[in-house]
């Protein structure tokens, strides 16, 4: 893909282009609104029924009731609120736990002979598969839910954080041990600064997994977030709640991500410039 | 009284059959410009990496101020090749980072920092990002961050290699004023035969195979110019070639030798 788009932007920069081009945010904005033209389109016309998918106004409509008066005893701030509290946790306990970890993998042997294989072993199982031994240990509460997302996370952000102590660059220690400096130190001042823009892509990776996995969570085992919404409407047919859970549900991801790389550009600037 | 010193040093990668260097003895004195040069493949890079601490020798005493070099440490300062510069701080920040380590208060250690910025020629560069400079401008970073731990003596490797010729001339009388005027010993290997014999006040050719020193000048065309005498005329003195052509010589016969 990649070796695609340098090629074209290489070529538009090289020479103007003579007719007039649309700029790539452009083109994706006015997908956007086609497809939300069709959808209004094929709602209007009555060519789909309401109950396998209702007008963009009547999901918009639905939206504004949810937010103000609640579905299934909980606004739709209180469902959101629910489904942020727990990815929140989650993600605080992992970035705590798991750049430590990721950090002794990276620089000691012993711990990556220990850690590295468990890691590897359970990164790979999907979250719901081991959810009903979670709901058998620590029951269908908040704690089996945080702990799902917990471990959903953590395995990315412990991976990317390992792979960046690994790849930081030697002649950096050596500046740094030939001024002195302690091997605390070298973690504090070069080890981590180093390895920071893997750990956010490992937290961006994270944060993707985690949100999935915690909504798929909801469907199954809960009394209240985005999931369950989603899950309790479509059992009584109320699509229109079931397309709005779906929306926000992207929102929030689409949000976490943009936020992420807003974050990634403000704290590593110098990443991926030549030095 | 020599301040370090290297005693009948050999070093050997594990594994490999022929050691790297082999009976490497030199004393580094106040005043001294000790330049190694030698291809590649001649262990240059190994002996200042001893030096450094960042290797130990397999055979070998080397001392500073009479006690035994044991790992790195502040007292040894490095120039690196690819300035090794902390992208995250600024250059002030990266000057300072010396005596950040050892605990020196902030106001203390930006005072100190801006002296050593002052001496490299980039003062105003204070709150320049790393990546905003040029090569010759982050190897001048390289060596006022080096000079601010006030090491007892300064390692240098390769510190010019990779800019262009004309930023290479400026760095190399830049060299020589810094040494003039801070004093400290330097060593510095190199491949660039006429830097070599401008820069050093002692000379040492090194041959592969294993890396042995063939040949020990001692010179003074660094000398000459720290007095006041131009770059252009010392290198285009007669007898600034005809040394630059006697190493050459050597250089060459001991290619053929080992080719």
């Amino acid at each position: 893909m990649s070796s695609y788009e340098i090629p074209a932007t290489a070529v538009s920069q090289a020479s103007p282009p003579l007719r007039r081009t649309l700029s790539t945010r452009w083109i994706s904005v006015l997908t956007l609104v086609a497809l939300l033209a069709l959808w209004w389109a094929v709602t209007a016309s009555g060519l789909i029924e309401p109950l396998f998918l209702p007008p963009p106004a009547a999901v918009l409509q639905k939206g504004w009731l949810l937010a103000t008066s609640g579905y299934m005893d909980s606004t739709l701030w209180q469902h959101l609120g629910a489904s942020l509290g727990r990815i929140g946790l989650g993600l605080g306990f992992a970035v705590l736990t798991a750049v430590p970890v990721g950090i002794a993998i990276g620089a000691n042997r012993i711990a990556r002979g220990i850690l590295d294989p468990l890691i590897e072993f359970y990164r790979p199982i999907p979250p719901l598969a081991y959810l009903p031994l979670i709901v058998i240990w620590c029951g269908i509460g908040e704690l089996s839910k945080v702990l799902l997302i917990y471990l959903a996370i953590f395995a990315p952000i412990a991976i990317a954080t390992a792979t960046g102590v690994r790849t930081v660059d030697p002649a950096k220690l050596r500046a740094a041990q030939s001024l002195g400096a302690t091997r605390a130190q070298l973690i504090r001042h070069v080890i981590l600064p180093s390895a920071l823009p893997d750990i956010l892509t490992g937290v961006r990776i994270g944060l993707g997994v985690g949100w999935s996995t915690l909504v798929a969570a909801e469907l199954i085992a809960a009394t209240s977030g985005l999931g369950f919404m989603v899950q309790s409407a479509a059992q009584f047919l109320v699509t229109d709640v079931v397309v709005l859970g779906i929306l926000v549900i992207a929102l929030i991801a689409f949000a976490m991500e943009m936020g992420l790389r807003a974050l990634q550009r403000k704290l590593v600037p110098w990443h991926g410039q030549a030095h | 009284m020599a301040l370090l010193q290297l005693e009948r040093i050999s070093a050997q990668y594990p594994g490999a059959t022929t050691p790297v260097l082999a009976d490497i003895s030199l004393t580094l004195g106040p005043q001294q410009l000790l330049v190694a040069l030698g291809p590649s493949g001649s262990g240059k890079t190994s002996l200042l990496n001893l030096i450094a601490g960042f290797v130990e020798p397999s055979a070998g005493r080397i001392t500073l101020d009479g006690v035994p070099v044991k790992g790195p440490s502040a007292e040894r300062g490095v120039v690196f090749q690819d300035d090794a510069l902390l992208p995250w701080q600024d250059v002030l920040a990266n000057v300072g980072f010396g005596l950040e380590l050892a605990g020196v208060p902030k106001a203390q250690r930006q005072v100190r920092a801006h002296e050593m910025l002052a001496l490299a020629d980039l003062a105003g560069f204070d709150s320049r990002r790393i990546w905003q400079l040029s090569g010759g401008q982050k190897q001048r970073v390289g060596l006022a961050r080096a000079l601010a731990a006030d090491p007892r003596v300064l390692l240098m490797d390769e510190p010019f290699g990779a800019l262009d010729a004309f930023t290479r001339e400026q760095m190399q009388e830049l060299l020589l004023q810094v040494w003039r005027r801070t004093a400290k010993p330097v060593f510095l290997i190199t491949h660039d035969i006429e830097e070599a014999v401008f820069l050093a006040t002692d000379l040492i050719l090194l041959a592969p195979n294993p890396g042995q020193i063939v040949e020990r000048l001692s010179l003074d065309f660094g000398q000459r110019y720290a007095a006041g005498e131009s770059a252009r005329a010392i290198k285009s003195d007669p007898r600034f070639i005809e040394t630059r052509e006697h190493v050459l010589g050597k250089v060459f016969s001991q290619r053929q030798v080992y080719a």
